[in-house]
C-alpha cells in the first residue's frame, strides 16, 4: 500500500476545501436557515407534529442527508474530474499508485467534506428546534456510511463525465429528485397507499428512513432494511469503480 | 554499459483503431541522453505515454531497470519521471505544495531539504509561496520539471521541454539535461529542434508513423550520412564557373566570390585534391577555405521525405 500517496490525494484535496472554508462553512448554515424559515415555520406551522415529533425536529435528518448527500456526489465528481479536465491526471496515472489507493485518496476525502457540512448542518438545526438523538451510534454509522457511498458514486459520475453539464446532471436530474420524494419533508405514512407502495422502490426512502430511526426512533421501514440497502448500494459503487479501473475506462487510453 | 530501458515490440493501437505505435524495439543505456525526432503525429508522445503508464500497450513489453511496467509497475513507475509535453498543471496550487504532492504520490515523504534544492536548481526557490497560475509559461514548465524530479527518478522522459520556450530558457534547459546526465539520470527527449538533439543528444532516434525509422549514435549518424561541403572562397569574384572546372559539379555563390564544392565524407576519394590543384590551373586566387558539415536537420528531412509512404 502507497499510503504517502493516499495522504498526498487526500490532503490535496482537503487544500482545495480549506481554501474555501468560509464558503464551505457558510453555505450549509445558511441554506439549513432558509429551509427552517420555510418549511419549519411556513409549513410547519400547519403540519405541527408527525407521530409525536415536532415537523421542524423531523424534518432535520431528511435536511442533513440531502445535503450530505449532495456534497458528496459534488465533492467527488469534481475531485476526479478536475485532473482530466486540466490534463494533471497524467502524474496519477504514472505514478506507482492503484486504483484502490486513488479511490481512498479522493473519495476518503469527498467524505470527509460531506461529513463536515453535515455536522455543521446538526449544529445549526439545534438553534432552531428540539433534537434527540435515541441511537447516536447509528446515527454516526449511517451518516458516515452516507457520505462515502455517495462519495464513491460521485467518483464514478467523475470519471464517466466528459464536461461540466454531465457532472451536474446526475445529482440534479436523478439524485435531488429521488431525495425529495424519498420522505425528506413527509413521513411515507402521509401518501395514499398506492405511492406508499411505489416509494418503496426509492433507495433513498430507506436511507432517511433508517436515519431518522437513529434520531427519533421513527421509521417508514424496518431498520435492518435500511442497513441493507445502504450496504447495497455501497457495494454497487466499489463494484463499479472496481470495474472501471480495470478496463481503464474513460482514464486510460 | 547497462540498459537501463529495454522496449521489445511494442504496439500501441487506440479505441478507434489506429495504430499509433507499429512495434518498436528500443533499449536505452544508463546515463545516455537519447533524442527522439519525428514530424507532428509520429508516436513519440504514444511511446513515452506508454512507458510511463499513461495508456495501455496493445502488445510487447517494456522494463525499466529490469522491471515490467505492467506485472512489476511499483517498482518500474517510481524509477520514471515524466515531464508532458502539454502544460498541466493545478493553477490555485502552490508551487511548493504542488512539488511536495509529487513527492508523496511517488511513495516519498516529504523532505524540505530535498524540494528546496529542485526548486532551487530550477530557479523557482523564489516563487515557491506563488500559485501555479501567477507564474510565467517557462516557469510552468519548469514546475513541471521539478514535479518530475520529486522522487529522484533514474530515467527521466522530456516530451518536448523546449517548445515555444525562448533562447534564454532553452539554453537553460539544456543546462539542466547537462547536469542531470552528470548525476546519472537517463534522459530521453523529444524534440522538434534538431539542433537541440545535435547540441545535447549521445544519441538520435527518429520515428515516423509509428516505427522507430533509425536509432543512431549522434556522432556516427553524421558522419555516416552526412555529406561535407567546402566553400572556396575566391580573391576576385567571377562571373562563371569555368569549364575546367566543370567535372567538380561546382556552384558559384551569389557574390560570385565562392565556390561550394559538396562531397561525401564515406567515399573513397573525397576529390579535394584535385578540385583545389584545378582550381588554382584555372589561376583563381583563393582567399580562404572552409569545410561545412551537413546538420542533423538534413539527415532528418532526406529520411523522413525520402522514405516512401
Ligand atoms: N487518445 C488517442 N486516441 C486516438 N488516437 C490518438 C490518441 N492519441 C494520439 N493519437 C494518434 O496517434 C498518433 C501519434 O500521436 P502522438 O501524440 O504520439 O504523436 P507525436 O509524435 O507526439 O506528435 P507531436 O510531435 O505532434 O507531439 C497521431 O496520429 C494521433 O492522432
Ligand atoms: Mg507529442
Amino acid at each position: 500500500m502507497n499510503w504517502s500517496a493516499i495522504a498526498a490525494i487526500y490532503r490535496f484535496e482537503m487544500a482545495r476545501f480549506f481554501r474555501t472554508l468560509a464558503q464551505s462553512f457558510l453555505s450549509p448554515v445558511l441554506s439549513t436557515s432558509l429551509y427552517f424559515v420555510v418549511f419549519g415555520t411556513a409549513i410547519g406551522s400547519r403540519i405541527q407534529e408527525v407521530e409525536g415529533v415536532s415537523y421542524g425536529a423531523f424534518i432535520v435528518p431528511g435536511l442533513i442527508m440531502l445535503s450530505v448527500v449532495m456534497l458528496a456526489i459534488s465533492n467527488a465528481s469534481f475531485g476526479i474530474y478536475f485532473p482530466k479536465f486540466l490534463g494533471t491526471i497524467y502524474e496519477l496515472l504514472s505514478a506507482p499508485v492503484n486504483f484502490i489507493e486513488i479511490v481512498i485518496g479522493y473519495v476518503g476525502a469527498a467524505a470527509t467534506k460531506s461529513l463536515f457540512v453535515g455536522l455543521v448542518i446538526l449544529v445549526t438545526a439545534t438553534f432552531f428546534v428540539d433534537i434527540r438523538i435515541e441511537h447516536p451510534f447509528a446515527m454516526a454509522a449511517f451518516l458516515i456510511l452516507s457520505c462515502l457511498s455517495f462519495s464513491l458514486l460521485g467518483f464514478i459520475v467523475g470519471i464517466w463525465a466528459s464536461n461540466f453539464e454531465q457532472i451536474s446532471l446526475v445529482p440534479q436530474l436523478v439524485v435531488t429528485p429521488l431525495i425529495f420524494l424519498g420522505g425528506t419533508f413527509y413521513s411515507i405514512s402521509m401518501l395514499p397507499p398506492v405511492w406508499q407502495t411505489i416509494t418503496l422502490f426509492n433507495p433513498v426512502v430507506y436511507l432517511i428512513s433508517g436515519f431518522r430511526w437513529s434520531f427519533y426512533g421513527l421509521a417508514d421501514v424496518p431498520i435492518g432494511f435500511s442497513l441493507l440497502a445502504i450496504l447495497v448500494f455501497t457495494g454497487t459503487c466499489l463494484a463499479v469503480i472496481g470495474w472501471i479501473f480495470k478496463t481503464g475506462w474513460r482514464i486510460r487510453s | 554499459m547497462t540498459t537501463i530501458l529495454s522496449i521489445r515490440d511494442l504496439r500501441k493501437s487506440y479505441a478507434d483503431g489506429f495504430e499509433a505505435l507499429k512495434g518498436v524495439s528500443l533499449d536505452i543505456e544508463q546515463g545516455e541522453i537519447l533524442a527522439l525526432l519525428g514530424p507532428n503525429g509520429a508516436g513519440k508522445t504514444t511511446l513515452i505515454s506508454t512507458v510511463c503508464g499513461i495508456t495501455t500497450p496493445t502488445s510487447g513489453t517494456v522494463t525499466v531497470g529490469g522491471h515490467d511496467i505492467q506485472t512489476e509497475f511499483r517498482a518500474a513507475r517510481r524509477m520514471i519521471g515524466l515531464v508532458p509535453q502539454e502544460i498541466a498543471l493545478e493553477p490555485f496550487e502552490k508551487v511548493w505544495n504542488t512539488v511536495r504532492f509529487s513527492r508523496g504520490l511517488f511513495g516519498y515523504g516529504s523532505d524540505n531539504a530535498r524540494i528546496e534544492e529542485i526548486l532551487r536548481k530550477l530557479s523557482l526557490w523564489d516563487k515557491r509561496k506563488n500559485a501555479i497560475k501567477e507564474l510565467s509559461g517557462g516557469m510552468k514548465r519548469r514546475v513541471l520539471i521539478a514535479k518530475a524530479l520529486a522522487h529522484e527518478p533514474r530515467v527521466l522522459f522530456l516530451d518536448e521541454p523546449t517548445a515555444g520556450v525562448d533562447v534564454e530558457l532553452r539554453k537553460d534547459m539544456w543546462e539542466i539535461v547537462a547536469e542531470l546526465k552528470k548525476a546519472g539520470v537517463t534522459i530521453i527527449l523529444t524534440t522538434h529542434y534538431i539542433e537541440e538533439a545535435e547540441a545535447i543528444a549521445d544519441r538520435v532516434g527518429v520515428i515516423d508513423k509509428g516505427e522507430l525509422r533509425l536509432v543512431q549514435d549522434k556522432n556516427t549518424l553524421m558522419a555516416q550520412m552526412g555529406k561535407k561541403q567546402i566553400e572556396v572562397m575566391l580573391a576576385d569574384p567571377i562571373q562563371a564557373i569555368p569549364d575546367s572546372l566543370a567535372v567538380h559539379n561546382l556552384t558559384l555563390n551569389g557574390n560570385g566570390d565562392a565556390l561550394v564544392y559538396t562531397y561525401d565524407t564515406q567515399a573513397d576519394r573525397t576529390g579535394i585534391t584535385t578540385l583545389l590543384n584545378d582550381v588554382a590551373q584555372a589561376g583563381l586566387v583563393l582567399r580562404d577555405v572552409q569545410t561545412r558539415q551537413s546538420s542533423l536537420e538534413e539527415i532528418f528531412v532526406n529520411l523522413v521525405s525520402g522514405e516512401p509512404a
